[in-house]
């Protein structure tokens, strides 16, 4: 076994018996299960969920990922005086808390469809991976505030003014510039802006496989007719691997050059 | 033995280890000490590869550290502050740690720790359910499990009951009398004046002093380290230092 399944298995070990993941996996059953009873109807569940999800997962992924971080720091001290590359020890830990997320989200999703059943499949599929991949680049952003941030409370502020950026500003913003240019057709840049958020970019493909993209009306045509095409597809998976990938390697070179 | 020339590290405008040139030999216990602040705990990060230094070059056995991990193979450390993942329990901490070192089962040395510093009834506990004193003990088992040919250890009888502060110190005297070579990061004077051979006293970054312990005492004609080392100090203050 190498290294890097070695240190994988002790840290999902470690992380999948954390009460705040078992937390997290019980709220997304719960609530799964809730709506599930409440409407009765898959669709509805799955537009409920997707606003909770699309909210949550990246404010527990960067916040949880940066606490996490910073507790870790005196073992990962220890790891690296023992024959271990930085490399491995980096990716370890990055895959070793974004799987125990991702599995918490996709169990607690799965469990009450399973029960329940659903004819939304495809929508399903799509709502369960942006929530990996959420996570994914969530968990990179908050490595790169915990390698960058020594101190740990403004390290988890700036992390939650992340999420808050992503989450909440950013759309205002796009508010914002529609309200003030409503003259000037702002189609294809609401395109290129959207796409240069990874949460506005899952909520456009999930509420395009809904079919309840005609309810936005000529800007819902526009958009259903560049992310529907494979094209736009293809643009939009290549935004969120990006997405990935850049924190990734950005949080691996400063680990790589870190003093410990 | 651990070789470091001309060894430089600042952490933004200050200078935390100033040109620093030491030997650490092997089957002598080596005692790094000085003020908070002073760089003792960047300097042995720097031979473990934990902080890159900006300049210089550090060798052990002849062979240079830098960009190279299998080395720590023969390094036992144990850090300052211990801190392990609250969710695992000491026994998979330390399968863990022999796991890294492609180490399986357990040796009659480890099984010998684990007696010595009376561990047996906290193996199955999780790392978050132990005392401050019982994670200390896990933390030094750990440095010493593998039977390394190096030991570099941070202030490690700091929270050790007097007993097994005795049995550490035992068990350092043994691995001296192996042939290790043990670099030892402590405040306390007197007890390394009890049992380190030689003494690297390090303020403000730079080195002030690196000697057998037992010659710097007669050289200076004081009574004890400490006495000795203030000597120093003074006259350091004074400029009157050779």
């Amino acid at each position: 076994m190498n290294l890097f399944i070695k240190i994988l298995k002790y840290e999902l070990n470690n992380i999948m018996r954390s009460k705040w993941v078992i937390a997290y996996f019980m709220f997304f059953l719960v609530i799964t299960e809730v709506l599930f009873r409440f409407s009765g109807d898959s669709s509805r569940v799955l537009v409920g969920l997707m606003n909770i999800a699309l909210l949550l997962i990246p404010l527990v992924s960067i916040i949880f990922g940066t606490i996490h971080f910073y507790n870790s720091r005196e073992f990962m001290e220890l790891l690296l005086a023992q024959p271990v590359k930085r490399n491995v020890l980096f990716s370890a830990s990055w895959l070793g808390l974004v799987l125990p997320l991702s599995l918490a989200y996709v169990m607690g999703l799965a469990l009450p469809f399973l029960l329940h059943g659903t004819s939304d499949f495809a929508p399903y599929l799509i709502l369960l991976s942006s929530g990996v991949i959420l996570s994914f680049i969530f968990v990179g952003l908050a490595f790169i505030i915990a390698l960058k941030i020594t101190e740990k409370s403004f390290g988890v502020g700036l992390a939650f003014i992340v999420w808050l950026f992503f989450g909440v500003i950013y759309d205002g913003l796009i508010m914002l510039i529609i309200w003030q240019f409503s003259d000037y057709p702002l189609e294809a840049f609401m395109i290129g802006i959207s796409s240069l958020n990874p949460i506005d970019l899952c909520r456009i493909t999930i509420m395009l496989k809904f079919d309840i993209a005609a309810l936005m009306g000529y800007t819902g045509a526009i958009f259903e007719k560049f992310f529907g095409s494979l094209f736009g597809i293809g643009i939009a998976f290549s935004m969120l691997m990006a997405w990935i990938l850049i924190p990734y390697l950005i949080a691996k070179r400063l680990f790589n050059k870190k003093d410990f | 033995m651990i070789s470091i020339k001309n060894l430089n590290k600042s952490f933004g405008k200050h200078k935390v280890l100033d040109d620093i040139n030491i030997e650490v030999n092997s089957g002598q216990i080596t005692a790094l000490a000085g003020p908070n602040g002073s760089g003792k705990t960047t300097l042995v990060k720097a031979i473990l590869g934990l902080v890159k230094p900006d300049s210089g070059q550090i060798s052990i056995d002849g062979a240079n550290i830098s960009d190279n991990s299998t080395y720590r193979e023969n390094i036992g450390y144990m850090p300052q502050i211990n801190f392990f993942p609250e969710n695992l329990s000491s026994k998979e901490i330390l399968l863990m740690i022999k796991d890294l070192r492609n180490i399986s089962g357990n040796s009659e040395f480890e099984k010998g720790l684990i007696e010595e510093f009376e561990l047996e009834p906290h193996l199955d506990k999780k790392m978050n359910n132990l005392s401050g004193g019982t994670r200390q003990k896990i933390s030094l088992v750990l440095a010493l499990m593998t039977d390394p040919k190096i030991l570099i250890l941070d202030e490690a009888s700091a929270g050790l009951d007097p007993a097994s502060a005795k049995k550490f110190k035992d068990t350092l005297r043994k691995a001296r009398n192996e042939g290790k070579t043990i670099i030892l990061i402590s405040h306390i004077l007197s007890e390394l004046e009890e049992f380190a051979d030689n003494i690297i006293f390090i303020i403000d970054g730079k080195i002030l002093v690196a000697s057998g312990i037992k010659s710097l005492i007669a050289a200076r004609g004081a009574s004890n380290l400490e006495n000795a080392l203030a000597d120093i100090i003074e006259l350091q203050k004074k400029g009157n230092l050779q």
